[in-house]
């Protein structure tokens, strides 16, 4: 077991799926002399040499249409789109071609890739290099999304993300690369379509994703002092969405709260709110509360974004407005 | 024309009578499967619409005649003709036209994504050039596994204006991957002549410099000189020289699609284009070679029978089951979004 922070765990997760399959190849913008922009992959290209770990021109279009053309001729490739707010470069790619190929030729075509991109803000990039996209993602039908929130599930859920034989976006909250936690030395396989209740609580269920399950576990940790038992379950997959542990634990607390780092207008939130009244509807005790980033685009000033992403004190405020 | 621009016409050799009676049989094939898709539309069998290729069809002969058994086609929706010549079986392939369940993409698919992996037509791409960067990629996974197979991208003159052309040359360039480009002037971008929205003559060809290439253009309607430069850039990139962008001028007889009468095009240019039938002045040109007018006759007959037959195959299949409709948009054969 070693302590490794998240951006360690991004080239972990990569060397250990490199080195198991010879047909696992890495390309993206700066990944591999420089080690990436965020300095995820360090080291990647020395130990697996320059076919493998390759840098592309910055042409969105061609990465994303390079690992699908490879994968449909048997590589298994990985993609880093170095911020997923470039993902509306290459939309077309991503969501026509992609996602419905499987679909359009009957199975003739299968994607085995995966697109590791660094989503979110928190770090005051600005507009247009700090958008939460996992709910552009999940709105395709065919693409399958994870966020891991810990430097163990980031390698987990990588590789349960590059042996799927169905594309994979895996979506790194770029705010918590720095964040530390324990991997096993061994090889961590983790499994797609879970997620995973990190905090048992009686009175309420809080959702959160990536970034946000940090935070919602403070929010708990407070809350627990006023006497409010939270339950939070780290979502982890959008899609596959494991509607069985979210909807059984709020058959056990009665009440939901989500917390989303994304936008308000069809936020992953809005989709389990949705599947909780039709499913859970009798399990309720009151009302669904989302807590959201604005319904705008992401502010620079540390000021502004501080106010835009939900803090542990509106965690905390809307658990408190659920329950009370 | 820019002093990169070569002609590529006189320069090749002429291929030997075999693969030019193939060429000519598969012409005939791509003419009668596209006049008979036009039919089956008019009677409303083959829905939605329809880009056919009719006038064009030298292009994809004299390159499909060239390419070995395990190299790779990709294409875009005006990819019928395309698709059939790569070796798709041609009943699937009327059926999928039809929407039927014995289609090649089980009526998933339709007339703009025809695909047949197991034959190397790894698919019909219906926006605008986004196959360029995916048959790179398929390209390079070749080079690195050690296929030995060359991947051979067709696409419209209208293609030249988009990102991709150019993210894909680019890279593939760099890549020194096997892939050959071959974009296929008939002188419109849907309904508009692509040299009123174009910098240069040449909308491929033209640009060519750009990425270190030759600048190639070929009589599209010629499948003798569209063979000799298919076969010298296919073995360029099996070589490991790298990709080549290839200019095929050519002419569509008809419109854009099934909606478009294509008034906007000169009588004049129709007529002299139609004089310049490939068909029909090939078929010249082997009679004048001394090929029999009987074996000629013959290919044509079995071209048709072989429509005839692909086209009771497609009418005699059911429509796809109501089961399959949340199939296959995952390896697991399902459709769930939950687990």
């Amino acid at each position: 077991m070693a302590e490794l922070t998240y951006r360690e765990a991004v080239g972990h997760a990569i060397a250990q799926e490199m080195e198991r399959d010879p047909t696992v190849y890495f390309i993206g913008e700066d990944v591999a002399a420089a080690g990436g922009v965020f300095k995820t992959t360090e080291g990647l290209l020395d130990r697996f040499g320059p076919a493998r770990v390759r840098d592309t021109p910055i042409s969105e279009q061609a990465i994303i249409g390079a690992v699908m053309g490879a994968a449909m001729n048997g590589l298994r490739p990985i993609a880093e789109l170095m911020f997923s707010d470039f993902f509306a470069v290459c939309w077309d790619l991503v969501a026509n071609q992609i996602a419905k190929t499987r679909y359009m030729t009957n199975g003739q075509v299968a994607l085995p890739l995966v697109i590791r991109t660094a989503n979110g803000g928190g770090v005051r990039f600005g507009a247009q290099h700090s958008q939460s996209i996992e709910a552009w993602a999940m709105a395709i039908p065919g693409l399958k999304v994870v966020v891991p929130s810990t430097p163990v599930d980031m390698v987990g859920l990588f590789a349960a993300a590059v042996r799927d034989d169905d594309p994979v976006i895996v979506v790194e909250p770029k705010v918590l690369y720095a964040t530390k936690g324990e991997v096993p030395d061994d090889e961590v396989v983790d499994r797609l379509g879970a997620a995973k209740v990190v905090r048992d609580g009686s009175d309420v269920t809080v959702c959160a994703l990536g970034a946000m399950v940090p935070k919602a576990v403070a929010a708990a940790e407070r809350l627990d002092d006023e006497g409010i038992s939270v339950e939070v379950v780290d979502v982890r997959s959008l899609v596959p969405l494991d509607t069985t542990t979210i909807l059984g634990s709020v058959g056990r607390t009665g009440r939901l709260v989500t917390v989303e780092e994304n936008p308000r207008l069809c936020g992953w939130g809005a989709e389990l709110s949705s599947i909780v009244a039709e499913e859970g509807f009798f399990d309720l005790d009151g009302p669904i509360v989302r807590i959201t980033t604005p319904h705008i685009p992401l502010p620079a000033a540390d000021a502004l974004e501080d106010l835009a992403i939900p803090s542990v004190d509106r965690v905390v405020d809307g658990v408190r407005s659920a329950t009370g | 024309m820019s002093e990169t621009t070569t002609r590529a016409g006189g320069m090749e050799t002429v291929a030997d009578q075999a693969v030019r009676l193939d060429m000519y049989r598969m012409m005939q094939e791509a003419r009668l499967f596209e006049r008979r898709a036009h039919d089956l539309f008019l009677e409303g069998l083959v829905k939605g619409t329809s880009h056919l290729a009719l006038g064009q069809e030298a292009v994809a002969a004299g390159f499909s005649a060239a390419m070995a058994p395990n190299d790779l086609v990709f294409c875009t929706y005006r990819g019928h003709v395309h698709t059939l010549l790569r070796g798709a079986p041609m009943g699937p392939l009327m059926a999928e036209l039809l929407g039927r369940a014995n289609g090649v993409c089980g009526g998933k698919g339709g007339s703009m994504h025809l695909t047949h992996v197991p034959s190397g037509a790894m698919g019909s791409y219906a926006i605008v050039g986004a196959h360029m960067p995916i048959a790179a990629g398929a390209a390079w996974a070749a080079k690195e596994r050690g296929t030995g197979q060359v991947v051979v991208c067709f696409f419209g003159d209208g293609t030249t204006n988009i990102g991709t052309f150019h993210e894909a040359l680019n890279m593939a360039v760099v890549w020194s991957l096997p892939v050959v480009f071959v974009c296929e002037n008939n002188l419109y971008m849907e309904y508009t002549p692509i040299g009123q929205v174009t910098a240069v003559e040449h909308p491929a060809a033209d640009r060519a410099s750009a990425y270190g290439l030759e600048g190639i253009v070929v009589d599209g309607n010629d499948p003798d000189e569209v063979h000799a430069v298919a076969l010298r850039t296919i073995e360029r990139a099996r070589s490991g020289a790298g990709p080549s962008l290839v200019e095929a001028k050519t002419y569509r007889h008809g419109g854009h699609s099934r909606a478009d009468p294509a008034k906007y095009r000169p009588e004049d240019e129709v007529q002299a284009w139609l004089a310049r039938d490939p068909l029909p002045t090939y078929r010249e040109r082997l009679a004048a070679g001394g090929v029999d007018a009987s074996v000629l006759d013959g290919i044509e007959a079995e071209a048709l029978a072989a429509v005839d037959r692909a086209t009771e195959e497609a009418k005699a299949g059911a429509a796809p089951d109501p089961s399959l409709l949340e199939t296959e948009l995952w390896s697991d054969g399902g459709a769930a979004w939950r687990s």
